[in-house]
C-alpha cells in the first residue's frame, strides 16, 4: 500500500483514540473533583492534566487561572490547542478524509458524521447538558468507529496500520492516566471512603472496574490495579495486550526495513510478559511508566522511518 | 402534488408545446401527482442529509481555503426516450472517433492541416499545442480515453454539441451518486420504469485503462489526483475506490530510469497507467510548469518512451479549445469521411474582422466566451447582463479580439424542478462520458444531467451554482 496512505491511516487511528483516552482522562478527573476535597488539591489535578499533555505555557497564554471550567474548555473545545478533543476529531477526519477511498464508506460516515455532529455544539450546550454525557458521546462515536473498522475492513494491510496506530496510541494513554492518577492518589493521606471513588473512577475510566472484580473478587488496592492495566494479558486497554497487538501487527506488515524495529517491539512485550508487579513497584512506577511511555515514542519513530515515509 | 404548467417559450423536456405530458415522462408524472408534499419535502431532506455524510461535496475556488459545498441535487429525474439516446450515442461515438484521430494526425502526418481543412496556424500556434508530443506513439492511437462531451437542447429540440472536454471531464460520480440516491429515495419508480443502469462506469473505466497499458500482462493502474483541496477530490477518491486502484498524488511517485514507481510500504512498486486528473501544466516540473509542486520529475521522459501511459494523453487541449470547436465537423468529415450527427453550435471568431464586427454589433443577444476558459467562468451572456457589464466586456474583446469566440444564447431546453417556490422549469445540458480504448468506443447510457437551479440562468456549471438531476435512459 502506498506509504501516504498507510501514514494517513495510521494518524487516523492514533488521533481518534487519543480523542477517546482524553475523553476518559478528564471524565475521571471530572468525577475525582467532585469528591469533597480542598479547591487547592482539585486545582492541583488539573494543573496535572495540563501537564500531562506539556501544555502549561499554551494554556496561561490564553487563560487566567486553572479551575475546572478553564481546563475543560481548553481540552475539550478549543480549536487553537492542539491536544484538544475538537482538535483530535479535527486532525483524524483530515486524515481520513485524504484516504476516503481506502476506507469503507460506512468508515468514513461514521469519521465524518462525528465531526459534523461536534461541530453543530458549543462549549456551552455541551455543559448545559451535563459533560459527563459529552464524554460519553466521544467513547461511543469512538466505539462506533472502531466498530465499522473491524466490522467491515479488509483484513489488509489498510486495517493492520489502523490497527497498530490505535495500539500504540492506547498503550501510551493509558500509561499517561495510570501514571498521573496514580501520582495523585499515592499522595493523599486520606485513607478512607474517598480513595475507594478514586480508585473505582480510574477502573472506571479505563473500562475496567468490572473487570477487576470479576479478576480479583476483593478489595480495590493499588497494586492490584497496577497489576491489572499494566500486566494482564486479558484486559483491552492494557500496556501487555497492547504491546501484544503492536508486535503481530509488525510481524503482518514487515518489510526489509523493519527488523530492528520489531526486535523492539519484541523487547517491550517480553519486559511485560515476564514481568511481577511486586518488582514493578520496586522500581518505582513511575519510572517504569516512563520508560514504557519512552520506548512507545521510540517505536512510533522507527514505524514512521520503515513504513511511512520511503524511499 | 399538483404541478403548474411549463413555460412553452422553451422546449420543455416533460411537457410539449401544448401542455401535454411527452410519452417518456407519463408514468413519472403519474406517481409524482400521487405523492403527497409533505412526502417529498421529507424524502429531499433525506437526500441532503445523505449527501452531506457521505461527503460527497466538492471544493469552491475563490471562497474561503477549503469550503466545501453541496451539489444541489433535483428529485425531478430528467427522462431520455431509448431512440433519442441511440442517435445520441451513435452522434458522441463518431464525433469522439474523429477527436482521436485528429489529435493522432496534428502529432504525427497533420494531414488535415496540408489539406486545408483547418488553418495551420489554429492548431500550430495554439498554446495547447504540446510540440513534446510530436512524433510521439501512444498505445492503439488513443488520446482521450476519457471525454465529458456536452450537449444542450434548443429550439424545437434539437440537440447540439457545446464543447468537447477531452483534458480531465469531471462529473461522473455525481452521476452514480445520483442513481444511487434515487434508488434510495424512490425505489418503486425503478420496477415502474426499466432504466439503463450506470453504477457499472468503473468497471468499463478500469477495463478501458487496462487494455491501453504500455504491453505488460498485469498492468498497474493508478488515479492521479491534484490532492485534497482540488475541487474534485471526491471525485477522485470515489473512482480511485470503485475501481479498486491506487488514488496517488505526485509525491507518491518517482521515476527511475524512464520508469513510474510509486512509494509503498513494501518499496518502490511499478505504475504502468495513470489516469491522472491534473492538468499537463502540473504533470512534470521538469518538462513544463517549473513551479509545480503536484507533479512528478521526469514523468514526460518516461512517458515518451512508453514506459507508461497516461490517461488522457498529454496534449488533447488543442482538440477541445474553443478555437478549434468551429471545425469539428470538417474533422468528421476528413476522417470518417461521414456527415456528423450531431450538431455544433454556429461559432464567430473574432479573430476574424467581420466575425468581430458583428458579435461587436450583436452583444446584448450573444454569448462570450473565452476560447481557453472552462467551468463557466469568464463569460458574458449577452441578454442576462446589465449595459454596464455588456460595455466592461466589449473593452476586453477589443483589447484581445482572437481570445474569444461568440455564439448565439441558446433556448436551452429545461425541466421541472424543485426550486424553493416549488415545481419550476429550470434550464439543462448533459454531459455523457465517452471511453476510448484498444476495443473501441464505450458508454454507459446516459450522462450527467446539469441544472441552472437560478431562475432563467443559462449556467449550468456546480461552480456557478448549478445543481444535478439522475438521468434515466429509458429501455424498450
Amino acid at each position: 500500500m502506498l506509504s501516504r496512505t498507510a501514514d494517513h491511516l495510521y494518524w487516523l487511528a492514533r488521533y481518534t483514540e487519543r480523542a477517546e483516552n482524553l475523553a476518559r482522562l478528564l471524565d475521571v478527573s471530572y468525577q475525582m473533583s467532585l469528591v469533597p476535597q480542598s479547591l487547592a488539591a482539585q486545582n492541583e489535578n488539573w494543573r496535572a492534566i495540563l501537564a500531562l499533555n506539556s501544555l502549561e505555557s499554551a494554556f496561561a497564554a490564553t487563560h487566567s487561572g486553572v479551575n475546572v471550567d478553564n481546563v475543560l474548555r481548553f481540552m475539550v473545545a478549543d480549536a487553537t490547542n492542539p491536544s484538544s478533543i475538537y482538535s483530535c476529531l479535527r486532525a483524524a477526519r483530515e486524515n481520513a478524509h485524504a484516504v476516503r477511498g481506502t476506507l469503507t464508506a460506512e468508515m468514513w460516515e461514521s469519521i465524518n458524521a462525528t465531526w459534523i455532529e461536534l461541530r453543530q455544539q458549543t462549549f456551552e450546550q455541551i455543559l448545559a447538558r451535563g459533560i459527563s454525557e459529552f464524554f460519553d458521546w466521544v467513547k461511543l462515536r469512538s466505539a462506533v468507529t472502531r466498530g465499522v473498522t473491524f466490522g467491515t475492513m479488509l483484513k489488509d494491510d489498510a486495517l493492520h496500520f489502523i490497527r497498530l496506530g490505535g495500539l500504540l496510541e492506547r498503550g501510551d494513554n493509558t500509561a499517561r492516566i495510570l501514571d498521573m492518577q496514580y501520582h495523585i492518589l499515592r499522595q493523599s493521606d486520606d485513607e478512607g471512603a474517598s480513595d475507594f471513588y478514586r480508585w473505582g473512577a480510574l477502573l472506571r475510566s479505563l473500562s475496567a472496574f468490572q473487570v477487576y472484580r470479576k479478576v480479583y473478587r476483593d478489595a480495590i488496592t493499588p497494586a492490584r490495579v497496577a497489576e491489572l492495566l499494566i500486566l494482564r494479558m486479558d484486559l483491552p486497554r492494557s500496556l501487555h495486550a497492547c504491546a501484544d497487538g503492536i508486535v503481530r501487527m509488525l510481524q503482518l506488515i514487515a518489510n526489509d526495513a523493519s527488523a530492528e524495529t520489531q526486535r523492539q517491539a519484541g523487547v517491550l512485550h517480553a519486559r511485560l510478559h515476564f514481568a511481577r508487579i511486586d518488582d514493578v513497584l520496586a522500581g518505582g512506577l513511575h519510572e517504569y511508566l516512563t520508560d514504557f511511555m519512552d520506548r512507545i515514542y521510540e517505536l512510533g519513530d522507527g514505524i514512521s522511518r520503515d513504513f511511512l515515509i520511503a524511499a | 402534488m399538483a404541478v403548474s404548467l411549463m413555460s412553452t417559450a422553451f422546449y420543455n423536456e416533460m411537457y410539449d408545446s401544448d401542455a401535454g405530458l411527452r410519452p417518456h415522462y407519463r408514468a413519472f408524472a403519474e406517481w409524482l401527482a400521487g405523492m403527497p408534499a409533505d412526502r417529498l419535502e421529507r424524502k429531499r431532506a433525506e437526500a441532503d442529509t445523505a449527501f452531506h455524510r457521505v461527503g460527497i461535496t466538492f471544493a469552491v475556488y475563490g471562497e474561503e481555503a477549503g469550503t466545501e459545498r453541496l451539489i444541489p441535487f433535483d428529485i425531478i429525474p430528467r427522462i431520455i426516450p431509448a431512440a433519442e439516446w441511440t442517435q445520441l450515442e451513435a452522434g458522441l461515438r463518431q464525433r469522439v472517433q474523429a477527436l482521436n484521430a485528429f489529435l493522432h494526425d496534428i502529432y504525427h502526418e497533420q494531414a488535415i492541416l496540408k489539406a486545408g481543412c483547418i488553418p495551420s496556424e489554429q492548431v500550430l500556434n495554439n498554446a495547447q499545442f504540446r510540440r513534446e508530443m510530436i512524433g510521439v506513439d501512444v498505445p492503439s492511437g488513443i488520446y482521450a480515453h476519457i471525454a465529458g462531451v456536452d450537449i444542450v437542447r434548443a429550439g424545437a429540440g434539437e440537440s447540439y454539441v457545446l464543447e468537447d472536454n477531452l483534458r480531465v471531464p469531471s462529473g461522473v460520480s455525481y452521476m452514480i451518486e445520483d442513481r444511487k440516491m434515487m434508488m434510495r429515495l424512490f425505489p418503486e419508480l425503478f420496477s415502474r420504469h426499466l432504466i439503463a443502469p450506470v453504477q457499472h462506469y468503473p468497471d468499463l473505466l478500469l477495463d478501458n485503462l487496462r487494455t491501453v497499458a504500455p504491453g505488460v500482462a498485469n498492468p498497474t493502474v493508478v488515479l492521479l489526483t491534484p490532492g485534497a483541496y482540488n475541487s474534485a477530490y471526491f471525485e477522485h477518491t470515489f473512482l480511485a475506490q470503485q475501481m479498486g486502484i491506487e488514488l496517488v498524488e505526485g509525491r507518491d511517485l518517482f521515476v527511475r530510469d524512464e520508469t513510474v514507481f510509486m512509494r509503498t510500504t513494501q518499496g518502490p512498486q511499478r505504475v504502468d497507467v495513470i489516469y491522472r486528473r491534473l492538468d499537463d501544466d502540473f504533470l512534470d516540473p521538469l518538462a513544463f510548469n517549473k513551479d509545480s509542486m503536484l507533479g512528478v520529475p521526469g514523468l514526460l521522459s518516461a512517458y515518451r518512451a512508453g514506459h507508461v501511459t497516461l490517461a488522457n494523453a498529454i496534449g488533447t487541449g488543442v482538440a477541445d479549445d474553443k478555437s478549434v470547436y468551429p471545425y469539428v465537423p470538417e474533422m468528421i468529415r476528413f476522417y470518417l469521411g461521414e456527415e456528423p450527427k450531431l450538431n455544433n453550435v454556429p461559432t464567430w471568431m473574432l479573430r476574424k474582422p467581420e466575425d468581430l464586427r458583428y458579435v461587436l454589433a450583436h452583444l446584448s443577444e450573444l454569448v462570450v466566451k473565452e476560447v481557453h476558459g472552462a467551468g463557466g467562468y469568464g463569460m458574458l451572456v449577452g441578454p442576462a447582463s446589465s449595459r454596464a457589464e455588456i460595455e466592461e466586456f466589449r473593452a476586453r474583446i477589443i483589447a484581445a479580439p482572437e481570445k474569444y469566440i461568440a455564439q448565439p444564447t441558446l433556448a436551452l431546453s429545461n425541466c421541472p424542478t424543485f426550486v424553493d417556490s416549488g415545481i419550476a422549469p429550470r434550464h439543462l445540458d448533459l454531459r455523457p462520458f465517452v471511453l476510448s480504448g484498444k476495443r473501441g468506443v464505450g458508454m454507459v447510457p446516459g450522462g450527467l444531467t446539469r441544472v441552472a437551479l437560478r431562475a432563467g440562468s443559462l449556467v449550468v456549471n456546480s461552480s456557478q451554482g448549478g445543481g444535478t438531476k439522475d438521468t434515466w435512459v429509458l429501455e424498450n
